[in-house]
């Protein structure tokens, strides 16, 4: 099952934390496809969601300064 | 804000929250959040006016042991009364800064520590300066993880970043 959250208009810390917290509610091998805009947001999500042992499948840009992050837990 | 000690390649950050100012709770909140956000075990040990930031009553309340601790708490009033800093404009100024925040959609104060609670922060309070402002582990929050002393603090805070706000 895929969730989907959408941080573009969150600030720092709020999009690592509601990334975070999105994350653990998911069960293993469930995705979570995260939209957010350029600079921190892009340059640290999926860098920290690696470093926390999630697996970063793909970064695409959607439209203007927005990208999605596809992310298994 | 000075920064006591640190080791590179520790996962862990310690505060030490002494101020009841607004914008450096905020500050303590959201480094807490940002760092507990990212996979950093974060600690917080609440001491002397930082203790407002964690009490159970918000707002302005007689808590304490005695008539002058009573005052004392009262006069110190709870988080959603916290002042700035700087242009505190007898109060005026937090609300202004709220009012901006969420504006700019900005996490509020009591956002921040609603994340840091569902982060799992941990949440200590100063045993000493509990004990002058006579203030008892129930009047805190109930995710309050420990009353401890400066040993204890320092041993669960080794290893990693300390900060002192």
């Amino acid at each position: 099952m895929n969730h989907t959250l959408d941080i573009t208009k969150e600030h720092c810390p709020m999009t690592f934390v509601k990334t975070k917290l999105e994350l653990a509610k998911l069960q293993k091998g469930e995705i979570l496809e995260v939209l957010l805009s350029e600079g921190e947001p892009l340059n640290n999500v999926p860098r920290s969601a690696t470093e926390q042992g999630f697996e970063v499948l793909s970064i695409e840009h959607v439209e203007g300064t927005t990208h999605k992050v596809t992310i298994k837990k | 804000m000075a920064e006591i000690n640190s080791l590179d390649n520790q996962k862990k950050l310690s505060l030490i929250a002494f101020s009841g100012d607004f914008d450096k709770l905020t500050a303590v909140f959201t480094l807490a959040t940002g760092a507990a956000a990212v996979g950093y075990e974060v600690n917080i040990f609440f001491t002397f006016w930082g203790l407002d930031a964690i009490k159970q009553k918000k707002g302005r309340s007689f808590i304490g042991g005695n008539w002058l601790t009573k005052i004392f708490g009262f006069m110190m009033g709870g988080i959603s009364k916290a002042p700035n800093s700087r242009f505190n404009f007898f109060g005026i100024g937090p609300k202004i800064f709220r009012y901006l925040m969420k504006k700019n959609n900005v996490a509020t104060l009591e956002e921040l520590v609603d994340a840091a609670i569902a982060l799992n922060v941990n949440i200590y309070a100063c045993e000493m300066a509990m004990h002058i402002l006579g203030l008892q582990k129930g009047d805190f929050i109930h995710e309050l993880k420990d009353v401890l002393g400066v040993s204890t603090f320092l041993d669960i805070s080794k290893g990693g970043q300390t900060l002192f706000i």
